[in-house]
């Protein structure tokens, strides 16, 4: 007991516990290794379940952001119509969303969801914040159809800005509008903008139709034609506004019956 | 009782024509889903029925359509009357059959608007009604033949079940 006070066993007891150290750590480093083994599969069976969960999460999450982007879509969209609404006050607009087109490739023809009840009638105009879209051509109760100005049988009476002579805007099978009865003596230069001339009661004055984008003027025509590129995207139509405090005039009766 | 499944499938048929197919677009041409779906139906050799859905699906493609009715009611009549013809002489091809239809009714029903058009004072100019318009149409609604013919040929089994079956 003197000795091992006095620190001359020292060097034995350093031999002797670090050889206990060095198997504690051996059999640790085993156990641990051998717990591992059994219970990996325990863990791997948990981790999937949890990435399951997270990839459930992850989803959901998704489809937030998927509909939350819709909204935002949906309300700049909007912000844009009651911008366009506000700056012609001397019209009364009703939104609508489109949710169909015509079933029929020849026609060019979309389906908003409200109609009567809400006081659309016939021939009422349809326009979105950057112009023109057309008229709705027939109503029921809850739903409208609606004559793009791009289909074949739309005719529109529209005046070129800077030219200042009136036209007809024809639509087509194809979806292009063209300018057509635009008189020869008159200058036209791609860019004029064309806004509706009000003529024949079907439109209301200075909505934006479009632009000339080509003029063909030949000296044995009657009249110029001119392709119009419209300011309307018609392939991506989702909200319009309906005019509702138009009343169209039906010029049909004034002409001579043959 | 077995005639009532037609007005879901119809109604079903049309909505998704006006909803979806009509906005995709392949240069001016839009698949005719109503009309692939009767001409598959037509097909089943279990079907009596095709006409009453011929007349149905008219009636209400023309009432959703500015289409004057005579049109898609005439077209439908005809893609019907062309699969009562070839149901059966295909021996042991019904897809040939169902392309063969889907073809040939799509320009019959394209050819009969055109000209009901025609009549009602909207005039198109041919060159860009077949290069732009009836082909593209063509191509859609062969693409969309065989999946339509294999749902209507399931639904044929369900509603005329075969008496091996029962």
């Amino acid at each position: 007991m003197a000795l091992a006070l006095g620190g001359y066993f020292s060097s034995a007891s350093n031999v002797f516990t670090g050889s206990l150290i060095k198997l504690q750590t051996w059999f640790s480093s085993r156990f641990v290794a051998v717990q591992d083994f059994i219970t990996a599969p325990r863990d791997m069976a948990s981790l999937r379940q949890r990435n399951i969960e997270l990839e459930a999460d992850n989803a959901e999450l998704q489809a937030q952001v998927i509909q939350l982007q819709q909204q935002v879509g949906e309300t700049q969209i909007l912000a844009a119509l009651v911008d366009f609404a506000q700056a012609r006050p001397e019209n009364r607009y009703q939104a609508a969303a489109v949710i169909g087109r015509d079933p029929s490739p020849f026609l060019h023809y979309v389906i908003i969801n409200r109609g009567s009840n809400d006081g659309f009638l016939r021939g009422m105009p349809v326009v979105t914040d950057q112009g023109l879209v057309g008229r709705i051509d027939a109503v029921i109760a809850d739903a409208a159809r609606v004559q793009l100005i791009t289909d074949p049988a739309s005719n529109v009476n529209v005046r070129l800005q800077n030219a200042e002579t009136e036209a007809s805007l024809l639509g087509s099978v194809t979806g292009d509008v063209a300018l057509d009865l635009i008189p020869q003596d008159f200058k036209i230069e791609i860019g004029d903008l064309a806004l509706t001339s009000g003529l024949g009661g079907g439109y209301p004055p200075d909505l934006i139709v479009g632009q000339v984008v080509n003029v063909r003027s030949r000296d044995f025509d009657l009249f110029q034609q001119a392709t119009i590129q419209p300011v309307v995207d018609f392939n991506h139509l989702s909200i319009v506004l309906v005019i509702v405090n138009f009343n169209p005039v039906d010029i049909g009766p004034l002409f001579p019956v043959p | 009782m077995k005639n009532l499944v037609a007005l879901p499938v119809i109604l079903l048929a049309v909505i998704l024509q006006t909803s979806i197919v009509s906005r995709v677009y392949l240069l001016s041409g839009i698949a005719d889903l109503p009309l692939v779906m009767l001409a598959a139906w037509a097909l089943q050799e279990e079907v009596e029925t095709a006409w009453h859905w011929a007349v149905a699906t008219g009636l209400l493609v023309g009432f959703v359509s500015a289409l004057p009715l005579l049109a898609p009611v005439l077209g439908y009549f005809a893609v019907v009357g062309l699969a009562q013809i070839l149901q059966g002489r295909v021996w042991q091809a019904p897809l040939l059959a169902m392309f063969s239809v889907t073809f040939f009714g799509t320009v019959i029903a394209s050819i009969l608007t055109f000209v009901t058009l025609g009549l009602y004072g909207v005039t198109l100019p041919v060159g860009d009604v077949l290069g732009v318009l009836i082909l593209p149409s063509v191509l859609l609604n062969m693409l969309l033949a065989i999946p339509v013919y294999a749902v209507m040929r399931d639904l044929a089994r369900w509603v005329y079940p075969s008496p091996e079956v029962e």
